[in-house]
């Protein structure tokens, strides 16, 4: 309590009562803060919870139709519909990030380690302006542009190195396969790897490059001691990201591959698989009655496939926690 | 182990602004040479200078001449990695890399030297350094847990433990006690005497107390005023200038007049 006098007067005791320890004296700011942001927690999962049970509700007749009738009043049996267009999305998402993810690392630790600061600053505004291009946009480029320049290339490559598996079978006469999509997909996801990425590696701590520089390390040495291990979850976080986009890519896709319901391997020939998200936009217009229930099931399948990517994403990231330097 | 430094006039800049001008100095091997002074004179930057770590800020240069045995670090062609190499550094604040094991870190030097050593000598190696840096018996049992769990100033001892793993010819110290405790901070000192014996140590520091036991020789710097370059202005036997140095400047600083 307040300091200590033998005989506690009326002025005394009114201090002593403002500043007593007890009870707790509730704080305006405190409880305000607190819930706007326990509520815009609960928010996100409620919006996510009717989402899920929105696509449960209208996915479940065509999870329970027989498949007879799917095939008369759907597009056919649910599981041998949807298993090929799931493939196409993760194929196509998944070559999109084996070519993006290097190359965004790339131009992150460029503008964040290597470029002279004037050159650093507008190729990350160049970067961030891809991001702000709409994906029709891309999707009409890459149909009408990109697609006839890299056609003689992709012939090339199928005559060369048919022997590899993927390049292989009969190569397409337009050049709008499954690899100059993922190339797209790839362009589109770019900025927002190297966005993330760049701003990870800005915040990587000048202690410990400096403590791997002082032990002789050539600048990628302390880029790889340093730099990428401080970076680590965030460039998952970046590399989810990016494959939550491409998983979810419509426009694009739709407007590039002329997909028919294959599972198809080789990325370079006229027959690609389709993806889930061009599946949907491509045939919702003029669907009805329980096309649209199957139509909606499929964005159930894209969902969950999303939920689980991003539940390894976490999983693979905690693992090491006791190394990653938050303690 | 262990080489003479010199440096001839000496003036280091970060970009446009002189940050210390016309040092001369001569800094013996296997002696502890301690750079005491006011905030912002210049020692830490005349530190950073003798491992080429000046210039990894943006602008920063060098002009003079630093010589290591007579070899000019400044010299064309010199690779500063390789001088990084040869003369190891401690810094402020205890900086194991977070990511890596107690072992990774102090063998972090090692592998960057030459990638393929051996396991028993990599062990060998750890330990060696571990136990020269008086941190072996505490984390013997766990070389595999992070560094980054140590108390800090047993991560100090591991940033000693990694400088010194790569038997650098020089070891360089700036301020490596000011955010430890009284007791972490006699552990330093203790190991500071032992480290002489095999290598030239160069130690800034705040505290005046610290220079005072455990440096051979001291080098006071010094600023005219805010803006105006740092000076080195005696440098000399530890006892002579705390009893009676050459230079007023100094004799005010180190009997608390002004700083």
């Amino acid at each position: 309590m307040s300091h200590s006098s033998s005989s506690p007067s009326t002025t005394e005791r009114q201090e002593s009562s403002e500043n007593s320890l007890v009870p707790a004296k509730k704080r305006i700011g405190d409880s305000v803060f607190k819930g706007l942001s326990t509520g815009s927690g609960v928010l996100i999962l409620v919006v996510l919870a009717l989402v899920a049970l929105f696509l449960i509700m209208q996915a479940l007749p065509a999870l329970t139709t027989s498949p007879d009738l799917l095939m008369q009043q759907g597009y056919g049996p649910f599981w041998s519909w949807v298993i090929p267009i799931a493939f196409g999305t993760v194929y196509s998402s998944f070559l999109a990030l084996l070519f993006a993810v290097p190359v965004g690392m790339g131009i992150a630790l460029f503008i964040s380690h290597y470029a002279p600061r004037q050159l650093a600053q507008p190729l990350g505004y160049v970067i961030d302006l891809l991001a702000a291009v709409p994906s029709v946009v891309f999707g009409l480029w890459g149909a009408n542009a990109f697609a006839p320049s890299v056609n003689t290339a992709w012939i090339w490559l199928n005559r060369n190195m048919g022997w590899f598996p993927p390049f292989g079978g009969q190569a397409s006469g337009t050049g709008r396969t499954m690899l100059t999509a993922s190339l797209v997909l790839a362009v589109m996801i770019l900025p927002i790897i190297t966005s993330l990425c760049r701003e990870v590696f800005l915040q990587a701590p000048k202690l410990h490059e400096e403590a791997a520089l002082a032990l002789g390390a050539t600048r990628w040495e302390m880029i790889r001691m340093s730099v990428l291990p401080f970076a680590r979850a965030g460039i998952i976080s970046a590399v989810m990201l990016a494959l939550g986009r491409a998983l979810g890519e419509t426009m694009a896709v739709a407007m590039i591959l002329s997909g028919a319901n294959v599972i198809n391997w080789q990325v370079l020939t006229g027959t690609n698989s389709n993806t889930i998200a061009a599946t949907i936009a491509l045939n919702f217009p003029e669907a009805f009655g329980l096309r649209v229930n199957q139509l909606i099931a499929g964005g159930l399948v894209l969902f969950v496939i999303t939920l689980a990517v991003n539940m390894l994403a976490r999983w693979v990231v905690s693992r090491r926690a006791a190394f990653s330097g938050a303690n | 182990m262990s080489k003479r430094i010199e440096a001839k006039d000496l003036n280091i800049y970060y970009g446009k602004f002189r940050a210390v001008e016309g040092v001369n100095m001569v800094i013996e091997p296997r002696s502890v040479t301690a750079f005491i002074g006011p905030s912002g004179c210049g020692k830490s930057t005349v530190l950073r200078t003798m491992n080429r770590m000046h210039e990894v800020i943006n602008g920063a240069y060098v002009e003079g001449k630093l010589l290591l045995d007579g070899e000019d670090l400044y010299g064309p062609g010199v690779d500063p990695v390789n001088v990084r190499r040869q003369v190891g550094m401690v810094f402020q604040r205890p900086n194991p890399f977070p990511t890596m094991s107690i072992k990774e870190n102090v063998l972090a030097g090692v592998h960057l030297n030459n990638k393929r050593v051996n396991q028993a000598t990599q062990d060998e190696l750890c330990e060696k350094a571990l136990r020269g840096a008086n941190l072996w018996e505490e984390v013997k049992n766990r070389l595999d847990l992070p560094g980054s769990g140590l108390s800090g100033g047993q991560q100090q001892r591991l940033c000693i433990a990694r400088a010194i793993a790569m038997q650098p010819e020089v070891l360089l110290m700036d301020e490596p006690c000011s955010a430890l405790d009284p007791i972490s901070t006699l552990a330093i000192e203790d190991l500071i005497q032992e480290l002489k014996e095999n290598y030239t140590i160069v130690i800034v520091t705040h505290n005046m107390q610290q220079a005072a036991r455990v440096s051979d020789r001291t080098g006071f710097f010094n600023i005219a005023g805010t803006g105006a370059p740092g000076k080195l202005i005696e440098i000399g036997p530890t006892e002579k200038i705390f009893s009676k140095p050459d230079q007023q400047a100094t004799e005010d600083y180190i009997t608390g007049r002004f700083g």
